[in-house]
């Protein structure tokens, strides 16, 4: 022994199954080994180094970690990462281009819609969902997209005035 | 927070789903929506063997009105496709109105009809409304397809009539005799909590008369609570003030709230009436169809 103590390694158990998983991440392909009781927010966060997806309070009910699956919202934090295996999931990482940033994140630049910015990856995601649906929200209709997304500055307010401002630019856009 | 280790398995078809089931011997469990079940594993308040994802089984997300009316509804519909279906909103009212009131919006593109109803939490929502509709789950096993009426399905809390190589594959309301009436109502303190009191009533009208009704409560008890027995105030009468007040009583009665946070046991009980009353005044000024 070179020093007082020493960890006495265990050999890894060989009957952990482990799954090989492709998944599309904002238009590329990534794929990873996983036990199968590895969720997704943590495949995101841990494995893909994709840190933008927030893991709240880890419970399915704060929604920071919420992400586009298959083109809908969901809790990652909620569903297994072998589950998004031959599935597309869109991050908030996905929403600016290179020189751009995405009209959501845009409104919530110009009307100061985080304080914290926790809650802000989760939010601009619902967001993204329903102005995918509806492009014209009335402001009881983005209260209601986002009533599984909680901040935590209680900065409701200016999120829905974000959710507003980015809908009417993106219908500028449209026109 | 990490669940336990377990063996996962998608199969492609329910046979070899209910083949895995049958093999792990009553240690495996059904991962479908997943939005109690994932947080239950997270917590370790289970931790089964192995999950059998039935995700990826094609043909059972289907909402289906059979040509008699019956209301099929398949293991993978999701609480959201309920909310959306423009046929739910237009024969099924007890359904439309409960689906936007299930969780929270991304809760709802992920949970399944069914599984709430198999999860059978005492607040859970869509078991109520399956007991108010009398209908029943279709279970498939190894020896084939069984029916389970809703009044024998819900054992108690958490707790359901499915032997462990069964699978819950769709859940059935039986046709109204005339015009499916009805609404569902929910207090909750914020979106997402637990109710404070839930009820679910559905109506089963000929003109201005009711020919069938269905009650039940969730959130007011310690499991999903059958109040059917307060369709007497209603069966062959019209939807009046004395009437509307009598099945109220009734089904406020049949309520076993505990005062806590969310309230005392009066109030709360107080509320599972007034919600009664409200919808079915609802009801009593629609015109008939």
């Amino acid at each position: 022994m070179s020093s007082l103590y020493e960890e006495i390694q265990t050999p890894p158990a060989s009957d952990i199954s482990v799954r090989r998983l492709t998944v599309n991440v904002n238009g590329e392909d990534r794929s990873a080994n996983v036990e199968p009781r590895l969720l997704l927010v943590h495949l995101l966060r841990q494995a893909f180094k994709m840190t933008g997806t927030h893991s709240g309070c880890d419970t399915t009910n704060c929604g920071a970690c919420t992400i586009l699956f298959d083109g809908r919202p969901i809790k990652s934090c909620t569903m297994l990462a072998v589950q998004a295996d031959g599935h597309s999931i869109q991050t908030v990482e996905g929403l600016a281009t290179a020189s751009e940033l995405h009209p959501i994140q845009e409104g919530f630049k110009q009307e100061h819609a985080l304080q914290c910015g926790f809650c802000t990856p989760g939010m601009m995601m619902a967001a993204k969902a329903l102005l995918e649906e509806n492009l014209n929200p009335t402001e009881d209709e983005i209260r209601w997209a986002l009533s599984g997304n909680l901040c935590r500055c209680t900065g409701y307010q200016n999120i829905v005035k974000a959710v507003l401002w980015a809908a009417e630019k993106m219908r500028a856009e449209l026109n | 927070m990490y669940p336990s280790r377990f063996a996962y398995e998608s199969p492609k078809t329910l046979k070899d789903a209910i083949g895995l089931l049958d093999a792990a011997g009553g240690d495996a469990k059904i991962l479908a929506g997943g939005q109690s079940l994932v947080p239950m594993l997270k917590l370790r308040f289970a931790f089964p063997e192995q999950l059998v994802d039935i995700n990826n089984i094609p043909g059972l997300d289907y909402i289906t009105f059979d040509a008699d009316g019956t209301l099929r509804i398949g293991a993978l519909v999701r609480h959201e496709h309920l909310e959306k279906s423009v046929e739910i909103q237009k024969r099924q009212p007890t359904i439309a109105a409960a689906a936007p009131l299930v969780a929270d919006p991304i809760v709802r593109t992920r949970g399944t009809f069914v599984g709430s109803v198999c999860h059978a939490d005492p607040q859970g929502d869509w078991a109520a409304t399956m007991i108010a509709l009398g209908g029943h789950i279709v279970a498939q096993g190894p020896k084939g397809k069984r029916n389970i009426a809703m009044k024998d399905f819900v054992l108690g809390p958490y707790a359901n009539a499915l032997q462990f190589n069964e699978i819950a594959i769709e859940a059935v309301i039986p046709a109204p005799k005339g015009v499916a009436r009805g609404g569902y109502l929910k207090l909750e303190r914020r979106v997402g909590d637990f109710a404070t009191a839930s009820v679910a009533v559905s109506l089963d009208m000929q003109g201005d008369t009711v020919v069938g009704a269905g009650f039940a409560l969730a959130g007011v008890g310690g499991k999903t609570i059958d109040a059917n027995d307060a369709a007497s105030a209603l069966i062959g009468k019209k939807l009046t003030e004395a009437t509307i007040a009598e099945c109220a009583a009734l089904v406020a009665a049949k309520a076993e709230p505990r005062t806590d946070h969310r309230g005392s046991s009066e109030y709360k009980r107080h509320i599972v009436a007034t919600f009664v009353k409200r919808i079915l005044t609802a009801n009593s000024t629609q015109k008939a169809a």
